[in-house]
Formats: C-alpha cells, structure tokens, sequence
C-alpha cells in the first residue's frame, strides 16, 4: 500500500501492519482488535449503567467486531487528516452509540399513554418552584407546536423532548438516521421559537446564536 | 435563570450547525485537534463546534473518542 504523504510514523506502522501482504498481519490485526475491544468496554461503561455483566461484554465484542470490519473495508479511504488510532477508534465509539440505541428497547420504560405536556418544565430544568410560569410556559409550547408542526415533527418532538426518549434508540426503532432525527427536532425548536417570538412570549431581540 | 430563558435556551438553533452527518464525518479530525487545543478545533470547524454544542449523542461520541486517545481507557 502506497504511504500517505506527511504521515505520522505510528500511523504509517498500523497502515503496513493492516496490509495483508505484512508478514505480521495477523499479530496487527489481532492488536487493534484488542484495543477496539477495551475501548468498547470503557464506552458502554462510561455511558450506562443500566447494562452490567455479562451484557457489556456481549455488546463491546460485537461494537469492536463490527468496527474491524468497517476499518478494513475503508482503512483506503485513510487520508491522514488525523492519527490513524484516532481515525479507528471513531468506528468503535460510533458503533457502541448505534448498539446502546438498539439495546435500548431490550428493556424499554413503560410507554407514556399521553403527550403529559406537564413535563415539559421538568425537561428544561425550570425550578419546581416556578409552579405558575412553568404551567404557562408548557401551555404556550403546546399550543406552537399544534399551530407550527408537522405530524411528524410533532411525533419526534414529543418522543424526545417530553419523553426523553434517546435519539439513536429513536433510529434503531425507526430504521432512520441520527442526521435525520436531530434535523426533524432542530426544525420544531425553529418553528416554535418563530411562534413564540410572534405572539410576544420570546425576546426578539435575542438572536438565535446569542440566546446562551 | 427564569423559566422562559431556559426556554429560549432550549429553543436556540445555531445557523452555522452542520448536523451530525457532516460532524461525524470530520470527528476524528476535529478530535486530534481538540486533544491539542481546543480552541484550534472550534476555530477550524466553527460548524460542527456548534453542532456539538447543541446534539447530546454526537457530544457523546467526541467524549468517547477523546477518553478512547487519552490512554485511559
């Protein structure tokens, strides 16, 4: 394989190490799949504890099997834009996410019968003791997002924003992309904003970028 | 901060957001760069910085992938 140019050494030793021509392939192979697979475990670790046991294992050999095999089909897409270890541990943190959402509906919460626009307040992290304020503002949401939203936008807005249901668990349920889902929530947030400045309820004057 | 500026914060969208396609696609770059500095990532990609300032999962995975190249894991 032809080296890429300004490649750093380590990164050059794992590209010579992932050609299969190498007479140490296998050793190479077998020392990044090591390393995905302590990275894979750390990962679901660090984000959940609602997976113990023998199931974390279960899911970090399959996020670091998975991540082998993209990293070998695309290890030609490599260009050096980064160090190679970072470029392939990406694929392991990208398929323990994709993992943590399907397993998600191993042990789903109760499913909410109804919208409980109440919790609304709760979700934004407004003080419990803010009773009157919070119970408008849960009002005036409600009645944007039934002005302003799509059906759909609606549906994905309500699924995680008031029950805080997980994007990617979203994406494994629905067969979409995190893309897709965060895009269908950024436009609501637009929207609703939009409304909410119309009717007087929102600054104006805030623009969007300086609101923080 | 009062009731309807968390609102306004929850309801702030960022024009120079990118999305998570394009953000993923540049993770491991913007990664090696923050591992160094920080200030140099969101000077570089001032539109995945903001996306990862709005998108939780993808703040997850830069997370991730920076404890991943600290050799603590």
């Amino acid at each position: 394989m032809e080296r890429v140019a300004g490649l750093d050494d380590e990164s050059a030793e794992w590209l010579r190490l992932l050609d299969p021509s190498a007479a140490d392939h296998r050793a190479g192979l077998d020392r990044l799949h090591e390393r995905l697979l302590r990275i894979a475990r750390a990962e679901v670790r660090r984000r959940t504890a609602r997976i113990v046991g023998p199931e974390v294992d279960d899911l970090a050999h399959q996020a670091a099997a998975d991540a082998m095999l993209a990293i070998l089909a695309k290890r030609d897409t490599f260009r050096g834009e980064s160090r190679f270890t970072t470029w392939a541990y990406r694929f392991v943190i990208l398929e323990v996410s994709s993992k943590l959402g399907r397993h998600f509906w191993r042990n789903p919460p109760a499913p909410l019968d109804d919208e409980q626009w109440e919790r609304l307040p709760d979700r934004l992290g407004v003080d419990p003791h803010e009773h009157a304020e919070a119970r408008h503002l849960a009002e005036v949401v409600r009645a944007a997002v039934d002005e302003t939203l799509t059906e759909h936008q609606r549906s994905v807005f309500v699924e995680v924003v008031l029950h805080g249901l997980p994007l990617d668990a979203l994406c494994a349920r629905d067969g979409v992309t995190r893309s897709a889902v965060y895009k269908t929530v950024f436009d609501a947030r637009r929207k609703i904003r939009a409304a909410l400045v119309a009717n007087g309820y929102l600054d104006p004057s805030v623009r969007q970028e300086e609101s923080s | 901060m009062n009731a309807r500026e968390r609102l306004a914060r929850f309801l702030r969208t960022d024009p120079r957001d990118v999305g998570c396609d394009e953000a993923m696609a540049v993770l491991h770059v913007y990664a090696d760069l923050v591992a160094h500095d920080a200030g140099a990532a969101t000077e570089r990609y001032p539109g995945v910085a903001a996306h990862l300032a709005a998108c939780g999962p993808c703040r997850e995975d830069l997370t991730g992938l920076l404890a991943a190249l600290s050799g603590d894991v």
